[in-house]
């Protein structure tokens, strides 16, 4: 592990990764600022650019946005109560009443800690999990991963959409409806192609999330009449104040961290549940452990209340790593988007990663926290001038949103047809978004729907066609169990529980 | 009676799952695979009856969280006029260039959403695109065809 780690080090801490890091981080918090636009609209616009790239440099760009992103999503949350991001919906809670006695400077640096803290123990965490899992996930069969697959596709469903189950549930099969077009991988029969030479290698993933998140989100925010960049607007007006913390509020951070990073990385490795649930947890037992004069502040701007859930956030970001380069199976949209770049690269996560690609598995990991501390020292000093650059008003954001995802496209095919489904996809997505169906369902049903057929047909091959394989392990069996547990609470929820 | 959009749009689905079920069926597979456990069609088939079921039922059930959008107040006009020349931006990028048809559809969209700080509009448009090329082309080594900029022995 030693030498992994050494390795890992040598190719993060060259000029060009640290570099990209550093843009990374920047690009992440200016798009993370804007609500409406998150980490899986900044990642998306990053892909054609990191083709050109390396897959470990790509890889460390990809991971500095998403850092980036959910810290930009903290600083509007803070400053203006307008969350760029769900994950920091309950940084809102205690973060912009500090940010109303102006304490605004402090309440972002308490975020920043936090999130620099959470995250650095979480990496640590990851450090040692990583490689143990994927010696143990070298068992996982095919059957085991068919149903895992699942198990993240429900998952995802049930936590991303609350309350849209089913909705979400359309979703996770128009996402595998969209990744079965093309030619079938082992007999190269065309399925669906409707004799169509741009549909015979089947539909891009670049054109997918550009489509579904980039074009629609854009398309979206014009259709709504809203203007994301009136929070960046207010944020470079507002007066941020000291960002010194004094002794008491160091000592009450030193407490919640500890407990909200181990919360914030098990939630984060779990399928589906993410940043988002691990916030909200981390701030609802925070608010369990304090003393009954802290519990009284909380939401009146307590240090406990700000910091639990941005360590929790952050360190749950770190989290659903693992099951990407564990496993193969992405736990969350945006590491969905991430594992969708890694195959573009020719690099298929697994456990065989961590032998075949130490340098990537390494160095994304190592990256990841020099990320941190790249946040911590860059852009919480910026943040008043990262917000004047962001105010650009929405007039120019959004039809540049709409060139750089076409220009991905055009890049990667130089073909109209592509350029024609993108928009065909991304009108359909903006009218599905506006009520209310989830899209991280859809893309991460994109991104696994190759490898859960492959998966499929290997179980039933070697069962002969009975369905047997489901129960037959152990392991399979607990993951099933697992599947209808979620599908029956989610139903009941949604449709029998009393309101 | 007024049906929820949320319903109508199962209902879409239900008929597109319908449609991609019957394609799948038609999916012709090699002779000796027709009675494999599992062959091409296999998992289109399953994936067909799964957006049946999906949307079936949340067409047949009641809905307890209604989707509320007030249509009054979108912007149609701005969106519809944004796709078109998106499209437009489609036809003509491989014919009239890279570099030419960007900077138009910039120019043309600025305009769409109100923009008139024709400096501005100006400036974020042919040298944007004409850096942004250069960033491409010039320092990235990634190929980019413009018919135009090559009638006019800019790029090779």
């Amino acid at each position: 592990m030693i030498e992994g780690i050494l390795i890992g080090l040598n190719t993060a801490l060259s000029l060009k990764n640290i570099l990209m890091v550093m843009i990374g981080c920047f690009a992440g918090t200016i798009i993370g600022m804007l609500p409406g636009l998150g980490p899986m609209t900044a990642i998306a616009l990053m892909i054609p650019i990191t083709y050109g790239f390396e897959p470990s440099t790509g890889l460390i760009l990809m991971a500095g946005v998403y850092y980036g992103a959910v810290f930009g999503g903290s600083t509007s949350s803070i400053l203006i109560n307008a969350p760029g991001v769900p994950g920091t919906v309950a940084t809102s809670f205690d973060g912009y009443p500090m940010a109303q006695q102006g304490k605004a400077g402090k309440a972002l640096a308490i975020a920043a800690y936090s999130s620099f803290a959470g995250g650095t123990i979480a990496a640590i965490f990851l450090l040692f999990a990583a490689p143990s899992l994927s010696k143990v996930s070298l068992a996982f069969r095919s059957p085991d991963y068919f149903g895992l697959m699942i198990l993240g596709l429900t998952a995802v469903s049930a936590f991303s959409a609350k309350g849209h189950f089913l909705k979400a549930m359309m979703m996770v099969v128009l996402g595998l409806m969209l990744a079965s077009v093309g030619q079938d991988t082992l007999s190269d029969i065309p399925r669906f192609v409707f004799n169509n030479m741009n549909l015979a290698d089947g539909i891009s993933f670049v054109l997918v999330v550009m489509a579904t998140f980039a074009m629609s989100e854009a398309l979206t925010i014009i259709f709504k009449g809203s203007d994301p960049t009136q929070a960046a607007k207010q944020i470079s007006l507002s007066k941020l104040g000291s960002i010194r913390l004094d002794k008491d509020e160091t000592k009450k951070m030193v407490t919640t961290i500890p407990r909200s990073s181990i919360i914030g990385f098990i939630i984060g490795v779990l399928p589906g549940a993410g940043s988002t649930i691990a916030s909200f947890l981390a701030y609802g037992m925070e608010r369990n452990f304090v003393k009954d004069e802290e519990k009284q502040k909380f939401g009146k701007g307590s240090v406990n209340g700000l910091a639990a859930p941005e360590t929790a956030n952050n360190a749950a970001c770190s989290g659903s790593f693992v099951p990407l380069l564990t496993l193969g199976i992405p736990g969350s949209g945006t590491t969905a988007v991430m594992l969708g770049a890694l195959l573009g690269f020719g690099i298929q996560p697994g456990p065989r990663l961590y032998q075949t690609n130490p340098e990537i598995f390494w160095s994304v990991i190592m990256s990841m926290y020099i990320g941190m501390v790249i946040l911590l020292i860059l852009n919480l000093p910026l943040i008043p001038y990262i917000a004047r650059i962001l105010a650009v008003p929405r007039a120019f954001l959004i039809p540049l949103i709409l060139f750089f995802s076409v220009t991905g496209i055009y890049l990667m095919s130089f073909n109209n047809f592509d350029i024609y489904l993108m928009i065909g996809i991304a009108v359909v997505a903006t009218i599905l978004r506006l009520y209310e169906f989830p899209m991280p369902p859809l893309i991460l049903a994109f991104v696994l729907g190759g490898l859960m057929e492959e998966n499929l047909r290997r179980s039933l091959l070697i069962s002969d066609g009975s369905w047997a394989f489901l129960w037959d392990r152990p392991l399979t069996l607990c993951i099933m169990v697992t599947i209808v547990l979620i599908v029956v609470w989610q139903i009941y929820n949604s449709y029998f529980k009393k309101k | 009676m007024r049906i929820s959009p949320v319903k109508i749009i199962s209902l879409l689905f239900f008929v597109f799952s319908g449609f991609y079920l019957y394609y799948a069926h038609q999916i012709r597979v090699f002779s000796f695979d027709e009675d494999a456990p599992f062959n091409a069609k296999t998992f289109p088939i399953y994936l067909g009856y799964a957006g049946l079921f999906f949307s079936g039922l949340y067409i047949v059930l009641p809905e307890r969280k209604p989707s509320n959008v007030n249509l009054t107040v979108l912007d149609y006009k701005k969106t519809i006029t944004l796709v078109v020349l998106m499209i437009i931006y489609g036809v003509t990028i491989l014919k009239a260039g890279y570099f030419l048809s960007t900077s138009l559809f910039l120019i043309l969209s600025y305009i769409t959403l109100g923009e008139k700080r024709w400096f501005w509009v100006f400036t974020l448009s042919f040298p944007f695109v004409a850096f942004f090329m250069f960033l491409l082309h010039g320092l990235l080594d990634i190929y980019l065809r413009d018919p135009f900029l090559k009638y006019l022995g800019i790029i090779g």
